[in-house]
């Protein structure tokens, strides 16, 4: 492994928050400013990819910004467990770019300068903790992240946006000043690093039951994760305008969240002390928990977005779950989901907020026909579904396989279980919605039997998305090698 | 010799000579001199500082007296950094705060203008000195001028605001003076490095324990500790905003440093933590301070009033830091100095052009806020975030030196009160956004309902106050990311 010195992650970084001025000054020339999110998003997917063979060979790119303490500066290093991270974000912020602008014109949104500028505020900041080499980096732009998306979250400004901002905000910053930070200064006060490696950073300077608080201290601190139960903010978030659900209540916030769960156990711990201390059991327990309880709650849920969330909630923790499984097939697993859930996620979100600016409907029993109104929007559907309970030929099965390998592999028939019974309540909860779309009788049908789909640039997008989803089956290589990589150099390294 | 240490004093003094003759005689005169002087003092406190990181410590004796009988100015890494930090807001919040002053006190402003020269002068001068009675009469001259800049600002409410201001910063000045009197007649010598060399000879002895303790109660009084903190809420929000701009983030913060230096330069650390047995005390102190500051501050309905309060709280941060008795604790709180004063700068100049355009800043009354002043919000929001401690603001990078200290002292309340007020501050600042943010509420519920896009009118503070808020809010990013730096060449060397 080599360690290339390059300015490229920090560019990737900064042209989305250097375009912000841009977007802000040509607000009144909506065309002109979405072109400017097009171009930022575009120049900054490519500066990704242009570190992916390099990552793809092995190699790792650093770069160190600014040193604050011995072991702790705020320093970027391009691992393949932040690339494909990043790949995933910065690729799907154009697609949801372009959804944004479908969505937004056509349901007549206010204040759209700021909507796109603190959107790509937050991206800038999701790539920022995708390439950060150390705690205190990653915690710096999980902060950002944070403050971006409020304004976003409380988007409309009413009563409801307000209610749900100050729950968004209570869980996600009480969680990471109250828990995140000490434990963090509670790493660096006991070794004097906190740089990511996958040795971890400890040696003997934790027992077991301080060992088992610290970790726990981050697994619930990082509450962007949806861990119950810390996970409330994310249904009420649901209150923000579609692509933000989409983007980032489906991708860029909540996968930061898992991303620096899964970043604390194979960097700061480091998976064989963790093994060492049996304590992957305790994490893979709570994430079974909001596996299965929030499956349940989504059974119930009639708001199509709130159901989604929920769905949300149980996906998150299968990632989580993957990495406390400690095995190298579950790890996979687990950090393919990342991906696989991201793309399967986007493509439902974009198909509720599809159906919401064709029709204004958010509930899913004033749904019945509305596959004979939006037959391509549907079918989308039905793909993303798939590939987020887990059937070929759709990604999602990719990872789902390989984290029930990884149970086998770990022997945790527990954990097994615990996967099947949720892909069946994932069954459970998405294909009424897909079978009453299609299988009704006339007098049922809510809907005309004409074809009148959302706008093109609603309806372009979620079928990118899906099309990727059904894609990723068949060619799941970049993500599937990257997390492979990463995990050969977590456990074999 | 060069003569910098005196100049950045002098250059404010002679100022305010001048200016205090042209505004009886010619009153256009008056902010061009006050202004230019205040830039001499910024020049020649960069000169100083540059000549402190280059060849050290510099003793600079006033007139040619030889120490310890004529008066010292004994400028190392830690008082140039906070020489310069003065010098600068001085300046800065001058040119901020000329329409503030045309606007608050339009007949008087050319004694303001002396005054606040005078307030100026006299920090400058508690933290250059190296004497002890010197510091005291630096600490009258600066106190003296903020009674009456207190005085000059609301009339109904800052006279008594003022009064009660006076009296128990007369009793806060008279415990100094009293405790350097035990002093002198211990050691016979006022001379801080003279004094140092004589007290691990007389550790034992009870009338130093006395003087210590007289002293820094003293400047407890003066930089509002909790509960010495009464005077502290009603003065700086009722003075006049020119003033509360510069009052609020330096007087208490030059006072902290004046602790510090009596700590380690006067008595020396050795006295404070292993002779005397009361570290543990005081840390406890901060602790209630940073609590009670942050709980007075969620009761307040007015934003003045509560950041006073959020003074307090911080003012918690940086004497239980300097309690507790490590090195990492004690670069907190110094680091601290540095970034609160910008922070509370930052936040109170925001607020002076919320003053400006809105008379009365009640939070009810900040409704639609980002939208009439978006740039003065937008450096508000910045500071707020370094108050709450978000990285990479300075806020967070002093609070994690501070948490780092508390935690090898073992000093966990003390740790667990900054979180706890990291969030108190979220809650503060939060309620204060909302309604900025939400209200006047929209009359729709979202969706395709859009009650704020004619909502309301841009009307921004003068450009003056705009830029000098823009440099400060960039400052604050600035100072934090190269905190390494600043603790690497200030306050190691000045610890070691």
């Amino acid at each position: 492994m080599e360690l290339i010195p390059s300015i490229k992650p920090l560019l990737a970084v900064l042209v989305s928050l250097a375009v912000i001025p841009v977007l802000v000054s040509s607000s009144e020339k909506p065309n002109v400013r979405e072109a400017w999110t097009f171009v930022a998003g575009t120049v900054k997917f490519l500066l990704v990819v242009s570190m992916l063979p390099a990552v793809m060979g092995g190699n790792q790119i650093v770069l160190t910004l600014f040193k604050i303490a011995p072991g702790a500066d705020i320093a970027f290093r391009v691992d393949a467990l932040g690339m494909l991270f990043a790949l995933v974000a910065s690729s799907l912020y154009i697609v949801t770019s372009m959804y944004s602008i479908g969505y937004m014109r056509g349901l007549n949104e206010h204040g759209q300068t700021r909507f796109v500028s603190f959107f790509a505020l937050a991206i800038s900041a999701t790539i920022g903790a995708a390439f950060s080499a150390n705690l205190l980096t990653l915690y710096l732009f999980y902060e950002i992240l944070s403050l971006a998306t409020y304004p976003l979250v409380a988007h409309h400004q009413d009563a409801k946006s307000r209610i749900s901002g100050r729950r968004y905000l209570t869980f996600i910053l009480g969680t990471s000043i109250g828990l995140v930070l000490p434990a963090m200064i509670w790493c660096y006060h006991a070794t004097g690093t906190l740089e990511f490696s996958a040795a971890g950073i400890f040696t003997d300077q934790l027992s077991k039951p301080s060992a088992t608080v610290l970790l726990l201290m981050f697994v619930f601190g990082f509450a962007k994760a949806g861990i119950m139960p810390f996970h409330s903010w994310l249904p009420a978030a649901m209150v923000a305008p579609t692509p933000v659900s989409a983007l980032l209540h489906a991708v860029a916030v909540v996968k930061v969240g898992v991303f620096s769960i899964a970043r604390v156990i194979t960097g700061i711990f480091g998976i064989e002390f963790l093994a060492s201390f049996d304590l992957g059991a305790i994490v893979a327990g709570i994430a079974s928990v909001t596996i299965l309880v929030s499956s349940g709650i989504a059974l119930s849920q009639d708001e199509f977005k709130r159901r989604l969330a929920y769905s949300t909630i149980g996906q998150l923790s299968y990632i989580v779950l993957g990495a406390a499984l400690l095995s190298p097939k579950g790890v996979t697993g687990g950090l393919l989901h990342i991906a696989m859930h991201a793309f399967g996620k986007i493509t439902l979100f974009f198909c509720a907020g599809a159906i919401f600016v064709a029709t204004g409907k958010k509930y899913l029993s004033q749904m019945v026909g509305i596959g004979y109104r939006m037959p391509v929007t549907m079918t989308a559907f039905f793909i993303g579904a798939l590939s987020i309970i887990g059937l070929p030929p759709t990604g999602g099965f990719i990872s789902k396989w390989h984290l029930v390998l990884g149970t086998l592999e770990g022997d945790q028939m527990v954990m097994l279980f615990v996967l099947l019974t949720s892909s069946l309540l994932n069954a459970a909860y998405f294909m009424p919605i897909f079978y009453k779309a299609f299988f009704c009788t006339k007098e049922e049908a809510m809907f005309e039997r004409k074809v009148d789909e959302a706008p093109m640039m609603c309806v372009i997008p979620l079928v990118i998305t899906a099309l990727i989803s059904f894609a990723l089956f068949f060619a799941p290589q970049p993500f599937l090698d990257l997390a492979t990589l990463a995990v050969n150099g977590f456990i074999g390294g | 010799m060069n003569n910098y240490p005196a100049l950045v004093v002098v250059a404010p003094l002679l100022g305010a000579l001048f200016a205090g003759i042209t505004a009886w005689v010619e009153d256009r005169f008056t902010f061009p001199i006050v202004l230019t002087s205040l830039g001499i003092g910024v020049a020649a406190a960069i000169s100083n500082m540059a000549l402190v990181l280059t060849s050290g410590t510099i003793q600079y004796k006033m007139a040619g007296w030889m120490p310890p009988m004529g008066i010292e100015y004994r400028i190392d890494t830690l008082n140039a950094m906070v020489m310069l930090l003065v010098s600068v807001i001085a300046f800065l919040n001058l040119a901020a705060s000329y329409w503030n002053v045309r606007q608050e006190t339009p007949d008087r402003a050319g004694s303001f203008y002396v005054m606040y020269l005078l307030f100026v002068v006299g920090l400058l001068g508690v933290v250059a000195t190296g004497d002890l009675f010197n510091l005291y009469v630096m600490i009258e001259i600066t106190s003296l001028s903020s009674y009456t800049m207190v005085a000059l600002g609301d009339k109904n409410r800052a006279p008594l605001a003022a009064l009660n201001y006076i009296f128990i910063g007369v009793i806060g000045a008279s415990l100094y003076l009293l405790g350097v009197g035990y002093i002198y007649i211990k050691t016979g010598s006022l001379n801080m490095a003279d004094v140092a060399t004589m007290v691990p000879h007389m550790k034992e002895s009870s009338s130093l324990l006395v003087a210590f303790i007289l002293c820094i109660i003293g400047v407890w009084i003066k930089m509002a500790l909790f509960p010495l903190h009464v005077w502290l809420p009603n003065a700086y929000a009722y003075a006049p905003v020119g003033f509360a701009r510069i009052v609020a983030p330096l007087m208490t913060k030059v006072m902290v440093y004046a602790m510090v230096r009596l700590m380690i330069s006067v008595f020396g650390m050795d006295y404070v933590f292993n002779t005397l047995d009361l570290a543990e005390g005081v840390v406890w102190m901060g602790t209630i301070a940073i609590l009670a500051g942050g709980f007075m501050a969620l009761s307040q309905k007015n934003l003045k009033k509560m950041l006073t309060y959020i003074i307090v709280c911080e003012i918690g941060y940086m004497v239980g830091g300097a309690w507790l008795g490590n090195e990492l604790g004690m670069t907190g709180a110094i680091l601290h100095i540095l970034n609160d004063a910008l922070m509370t700068f930052a936040l109170f100049l925001a607020v002076g052009n919320m003053v400006y355009k809105l008379d009365r800043v009640d939070i009810a009354d900040l409704q639609g806020l980002f939208g009439k002043m978006p740039w003065t919000m937008a450096g508000f929001v910045l500071a707020a975030f370094s108050i709450v401690g978000v990285p990479p603001t300075c806020g967070f990078f002093s609070k994690w030196y501070l948490i780092l200290g508390a935690f090898e002292a073992g000093a966990y309340h003390f740790a667990a009160a900054l979180l706890i007020s990291s969030l108190i501050c979220a809650v503060l600042f939060f309620k204060v956004f909302e309604v900025c943010f939400f209200e006047p509420m929209s009359d729709g519920h979202g969706d395709g309902h859009h009650g704020h896009d004619n909502a309301v009118a841009m009307a921004e503070a003068p450009a003056s106050s705009l830029v000098v808020l823009a440099i400060v809010s960039v400052s604050l990013i600035a100072a934090g990311v190269y905190s390494g730096t600043i603790v690497d060449t200030v306050i190691l060397p000045f610890l070691r």
